[in-house]
């Protein structure tokens, strides 16, 4: 409460006295330690797949994991083509459910692409991801799912990487002569709506 | 807005003399693109040769926000992108970030999700009805269904207070206790929709037009289904039994008994049968859960302060469209540090073009139509 005299009159109340300070009150306050936040769990993932998938790309898969219960491969961006074509052609994941990134602007590997796949046969899910540095090509799906045309276009559209062979990179959401790209972590909205605005509605922006 | 790659009129006018080809503009301004939607299509007389769409007209980046929110306050925003289905987005966001929690949520928290989520599916499914049967040219069933849903709706208002964008559940579980006279009204609901249902029938599945307008129209096969990630209705109709409710049982469908309707050829009637039978077998489940509602308490244990570990999960519902999947990386912060939305609209979108080739473009309209989007799922 800001300590400005109140409006009314009325007198502040007096707080009440603090009871007789028990025996051993002299010892210092113990505060909580703020915990750590917790990390999500993490193990192994163990089973034919994963072990056949270790066999044939060995290293390239730097992590093959449960998090949290989720099945996660993690591979080098040179060989994660390989490793989807092998995940539909050889373990029947036939259904590209999803293509997204993230952007980690401090890492030297900025951009990481995420595919989540899913098998209709073994009622299994799987991600994938990669990590990718600035202006590095990203590798195409469209050739094995034809979902991925309108997903990558979108990754395109939001993060601005640039997906090799892509029959039709272009802008989905976004328009065409916009600038920028606005998932990236250092997009200001405001300022570039804003200018978009002004240029092209000749309004000034209601931002 | 965005331009498309269509030729410079020198050259159009050119190749229009040689061939019977036509570029048609269709929307984003037209009743029957369910919002904004533009199409490009390209005839040769009445065939149509290719599409193409234009999206993002109510792009509002959701997901932008998102990471400038935290969690909690990111949580209405969810309702605004399938406003016609704002329970079941809500409730995909909730069970995403409990995931990252590791929440358990309570058994009546779970049967009242279950319960309005349903009778959701029920109003997303009648608002799909009325205005898929007014695109084609029937216009009553418009008003029987938008009367049915407002019953629904009735029921998402007492609950809750709103209509559309309810935020009916918080992270951890709900935020209200039923009312009086909620099981009643889920009941009194149930027994009005199936009565209604066989109206519908009536007036639709023997109609001599409505067959000729929507039999063999728009076939998307299993194979292509799954090609394209199409998923809900759609992949039914083609003959695929696989609902994410059965498939991977979240929010306790396990402990309910109904079936997967499915049909044969993926065509839009096929689509109209599965999504007709889908609202008799919410039915189904609103019964079961309204029966066997247990007592207890209606929120997990989740601190006042919302603050996931770092990591990540990707979450998907059956959603009335298809899979919902909200994948959210946290770095254990209060704000989320990504949230991907995986919307069924936009990808079943994509397959626009494959559905639409070959066919009439009268048919277009149909076909837009039996996908069921909302716009402001596919431009978020």
């Amino acid at each position: 409460m800001p300590d400005t005299p109140s409006s009314d009159d009325k007198p502040r109340p007096v707080p009440r006295p603090r009871p007789p300070a028990a025996a051993g009150a002299d010892r210092p306050v113990r505060r909580p330690v703020p915990k750590k936040p917790a990390e999500m769990p993490c193990e192994p993932w163990e089973g034919p797949l994963p072990a056949a998938l270790q066999d044939r790309f060995g290293d390239s898969l730097t992590r093959v994991v449960l998090l949290g219960g989720q099945k996660l491969l993690v591979a080098d961006s040179a060989e994660a083509f390989e490793v989807l074509s092998c995940l539909k052609q050889e373990h029947g994941f036939d259904y590209l459910v999803d293509v997204t990134a993230v952007h980690w602007p401090d890492k030297s590997e900025q951009f990481e692409i995420v595919w989540t796949l899913y098998s209709f046969s073994a009622n299994e899910r799987v991600r994938l991801k990669a990590g990718l540095a600035e202006g590095q090509l990203a590798p195409s799906v469209t050739n094995l799912y034809s979902s991925a045309n309108w997903l990558e276009r979108e990754v395109y559209d939001m993060f601005g990487i640039e997906f090799k062979d892509h029959p039709d990179l272009r802008r989905i959401l976004m328009p065409d002569e916009w600038e920028g790209f606005p998932l990236r972590k250092e997009y200001g909205i405001v300022q570039q709506d804003s200018d978009w605005v002004r240029e092209n509605l000749k309004i000034e922006s209601a931002q | 807005m965005a331009e498309t790659t269509l030729a410079p009129p020198e050259v159009q006018a050119e190749t229009l003399l040689d061939s019977n080809e036509l570029v048609l503009n269709m929307g984003p301004q037209h009743p029957s693109t369910h919002g904004v939607l533009r199409v490009i299509l390209k005839l040769d007389g009445e065939t149509v040769l290719g599409t193409d769409c234009v999206i993002g007209y109510l792009h509002r980046g959701v997901e932008k926000i998102a990471e400038n929110r935290t969690f909690q306050q990111f949580a209405p925003y969810v309702d605004r992108m399938d406003y016609v289905a704002a329970v079941s987005n809500g409730l995909g966001y909730c069970m995403a970030v409990e995931r990252l929690l590791d929440v358990e949520v309570p058994p009546r928290a779970q049967a009242v999700r279950v319960i309005l989520t349903e009778i959701n599916r029920i109003a997303s499914h009648l608002l799909w009805l009325g205005t898929h049967a007014l695109d084609i040219g029937a216009i009553t069933p418009v008003f029987l269904c938008f009367r049915e849903r407002e019953e629904a709706l009735k029921i998402f208002e007492n609950y809750c207070g709103a209509r559309l964008t309810t935020h009916a559940f918080r992270i951890g579980g709900l935020q209200y206790e039923t009312y009086d006279t909620f099981e009643k009204e889920c009941l009194d609901f149930c027994d009005l929709m199936e009565q209604k249902l066989k109206e519908y029938h009536d007036l639709l599945t023997g109609n001599r037009i409505w067959v000729r307008r929507t039999k063999g129209v728009g076939i998307l096969n299993a194979a292509d289904c799954k090609d394209y990630g199409v998923t809900g209705p759609l992949i039914r109709a083609a003959g695929v039994e696989w609902d994410l409710r059965k498939a991977q049982p979240y929010c306790g469908y396990e402990n309910y008994d109904f079936d997967i309707p499915t049909a044969e050829t993926g065509d839009t009637f096929d689509r109209y049968m599965v999504r007709m039978e889908e609202m008799v077998q919410s039915c189904r489940i609103i019964r079961q859960a309204v029966d066997a509602l247990p007592e207890g308490p209606i929120k997990g244990k989740v601190g006042k302060v919302i603050k996931p570990p770092p990591g990540e999960a990707y979450v998907s519902i059956e959603a009335p469209k298809g899979e919902l999947g909200y994948y959210i990386v946290s770095d254990g912060s209060l704000n989320p540090y990504r949230v991907r939305v995986r919307p069924p609209s936009f990808v079943n979108l994509g397959a626009l073009d494959k559905m639409c080739r070959g066919s009439l473009v009268a048919d277009v309209v149909a076909i837009i139509g039996t996908i069921d989007i909302v716009l402001g799922e596919v431009d978020r």
